[in-house]
């Protein structure tokens, strides 16, 4: 008689035996080691994520993952590495990853804005901090996700920036983490926001490679924004490799009479599974998920999310645009849920989808599931071409086809980026958009 | 000059033949003014002449200064002198009118071979033309023609002219939901860009339109081509007796 046993992929296979090389090394002691411990374990009986996984239909991370990179394990502030750095056009409090592992040197440590206190994750993970688990662990709601359970069991390093109570930060912090790309490798992070009570100011990540080789990232980040604070977050995925891929988790717990925002643009990224989730931890709060994904090629962008009311007069906005080009392919799984006492929940959710060409997919996936019955819950999802109306009305003023396009499509993308609150933001973030215009332009004026 | 012989068009992907051999020229300083029933195909005339797609051209041709402009995708014909003030002004969320503005200007001297304007160049001719129009900063500012009134979009559509400068004007029904007060304005911004070197093409339902903007010559469309040419007096005519004779409902 045949014993049936589930069959392990080989990355999976190389993966277990990557976790057993390490895990002794990895920081982390007591709680955390059980932390991670318990995470691989649920990875491992569950595997990669797959089609046959609901939250991961769209995107099958076992077929994207043949076989699984060598660990990360330097810290390669390579000429490349400081030339992007030197090139990035952003203001404040710069926070460097280098292939998951925090470059202090290259970070602004010696400039620490008042009320910001900032530690290694490697460090705060072995520190006797009693509380550092509940918050890795995150909503409850992103219990059981094998890609962040893998995340926990491997995460190398990363940022804990702890911001006072009060403090209303005058420019972004930035968490950079770059690839060195160098040579092919995976690379596993996770930064930690603790803002306390009523703090203001925005938190950028950005997330590039310097280098050729593609990684396979994983990366999470947790955030507490304490009651009355008002946090936006900014995500930039750009300039990586096309065979990246790359799992993004953002994990958010937010209290009351609070506002949470994030925009994230992914633009020439390779393939981008993001998941946000995201709680409710006091009444009258303000969330806001939005973003921009432009694809071409084969590149695939998967937005998953989960907005969890969890208490009373919550407010939720989701607002993604996707323009795909070549034989890109999107995704949006956006799930609303209002327990029984969110009563006064008001939520809107939208997933807007332009297809540039034949090949382009997209694929639209909204859900409410509301127990409570006096809120105000809508979606709407909706997948189209360009406005031939709009192009004809563009190139009748005399606008050459691929201008007018890029204006259409210029416009559609900053419908979501104009909710970005930060002017230079704002403007950095229409510059990556109006680049990729501008070089999609130049491709299709030279077929014309 | 325009001169338009025996234009012959149908829907695309459709069998609707929607203008049969239509002739018409209009001469520089000219402004003539096509009056008919709705269905003779006025405002698909007018679509054809600036180059929208969703036509198939079966015979004929389209020349302006004698070059024929089938050939050419519409903004190429824009380039070439062409302007079209639409019956129905599209919004474009997003995009500023300022920023449209100076793109559509550029974009048109660029294919010219002309330089670019410069920004302050460019504010100055803007802000000129708009003042004449009623039109004030705040709604320059706004993403174009969105929120805006059918008599702004009109009055919109009027600044694009004026500063885009083309050799023929085509008003698609120009007066369709303009207050008096509102037509006035359009009017006098289109009677003070009448010029002997600009052709305009007042393309129009009713009269009360050419009261305003007086036309040298009025011709009737039905079926598809122009049946009957005569001088601005036709219009009155037409306004008591109606399409009815012309072989369609009013």
């Amino acid at each position: 008689m045949a014993i049936v046993t589930p069959l392990k992929t080989a990355a999976e296979q190389v993966l277990a035996q990557q976790f057993a090389n390490v895990k002794a090394e990895l920081p982390g002691a007591g709680p955390v080691r059980k932390l991670r411990e318990d995470a691989f374990a649920g990875f491992e009986a569950k595997g990669l994520p797959h089609r046959r996984l609901e939250a991961w239909r769209y995107t099958d991370l076992r077929m994207m993952l043949r076989e699984a990179k060598p660990l990360a394990d330097g810290n390669a502030a390579t000429q490349a590495v400081r030339d992007r750095l030197s090139t990035l056009k952003l203001d404040g409090l710069r926070l460097v990853l280098i292939d998951g592992a925090f470059n202090a040197e290259l970070s602004g440590l010696d400039a620490l804005p008042e009320g910001v206190a900032v530690h290694a994750l490697a460090d705060a993970l072995v520190s006797p901090r009693e509380d550092l688990t509940r918050i890795l662990s995150g909503p409850g709601v992103a219990e059981g996700d094998t890609g962040l359970m893998l995340n926990t069991a491997l995460m190398r390093d990363g940022v804990l920036v702890e911001i006072a109570e009060g403090t209303e930060l005058a420019a972004p912090i930035a968490i950079i983490s770059l690839a060195s790309g160098d040579e092919e490798q995976a690379i596993f992070s996770r930064s930690v926001v603790l803002a306390g009570k009523g703090v203001k100011g925005s938190i950028v990540e950005i997330s590039e490679s310097a280098g050729a080789k593609a990684a396979q990232i994983n990366t999470a980040i947790v955030f507490e924004a304490g009651d009355e604070s008002e946090i936006q977050h900014i995500r930039l995925v750009t300039r990586q490799p096309a065979e990246t891929v790359q799992v993004l988790s953002l994990l958010a717990t937010v209290g009351a009479h609070a506002k949470f925002d994030s925009f994230a643009l992914i633009c020439n990224a390779g393939t981008v599974r993001q998941q946000h989730f995201v709680r409710y931890a006091g009444e009258h709060t303000e969330v806001g998920l939005r973003g921009v994904n432009l694809l071409g090629g084969q590149e695939h962008s998967d937005v998953t999310l989960v907005v969890d009311h969890e208490v009373p007069h919550g407010t939720s906005r989701e607002l993604f645009k996707s323009i795909i080009g070549g034989e890109g392919t999107g995704v949006f799984q956006g799930k609303v849920i209002v327990r029984q006492h969110a009563q006064k929940t008001d939520g809107s959710m939208k997933s807007n989808a332009l297809l540039l060409n034949d090949g382009a997919t997209m694929f639209n996936k909204p859900e409410l599931e509301i127990f409570a019955d006096d809120v105000v819950c809508g979606h709407g999802a909706t997948v189209a071409q360009i406005d031939g109306e709009q192009l004809f009305y563009l190139m009748a003023r005399g606008l050459p086809r691929p201008q007018a396009e890029a204006l259409v499509l210029q416009a559609f993308a900053g419908e979501a980026v104009e909710f970005v609150a930060d002017e230079a933001l704002r403007d950095l973030i229409m510059g990556e958009v109006e680049g990729w215009l501008a070089n999609r332009e130049h491709t299709a004026g030279k077929a014309a | 000059m325009l001169e338009i012989r025996n234009l012959t068009v149908k829907i695309a992907d459709e069998d609707t033949q929607i203008l049969n051999g239509l002739n018409l020229t209009v001469n520089d300083g000219e402004v003539a003014a096509i009056m008919g029933p709705n269905g003779s195909g006025k405002s698909t005339l007018s679509y054809v002449i600036a180059g929208k797609e969703d036509y198939e051209v079966l015979d004929g041709e389209i020349l302006l200064n004698g070059e024929n402009v089938l050939e050419m995708e519409a903004d190429a014909r824009a380039a070439a002198g062409i302007f079209l003030a639409f019956q129905y002004p599209l919004e474009i969320p997003g995009v500023a009118t300022m920023t449209f503005l100076k793109a559509a200007m550029n974009a048109q001297r660029r294919a010219r071979g002309e330089d670019e304007l410069l920004t302050p160049d460019f504010i100055k001719r803007v802000n000129a033309a708009a003042d004449g129009l009623g039109i004030n900063r705040e709604m320059l500012r706004r993403p174009l023609n969105v929120g805006f009134s059918g008599g702004e979009k009109k009055r919109m559509e009027i600044l694009q002219m004026a500063l885009l400068a083309p050799s023929m004007c085509i008003l698609d029904e120009t007066d369709s939901g303009l207050d008096i007060d509102a037509l006035r304005i359009v009017a006098d911004g289109v009677n003070a860009l009448r010029d002997k070197s600009r052709g305009f093409l007042v393309i129009t339902h009713y009269q009360r339109l050419l009261e305003h903007i007086v036309p040298d010559t009025v011709h009737v469309m039905a079926r598809g081509r122009i049946v009957r040419t005569g001088g601005k007096e036709l219009a009155l005519e037409l306004e008591k007796s109606g399409y009815a004779s012309y072989g369609e409902a009013a």
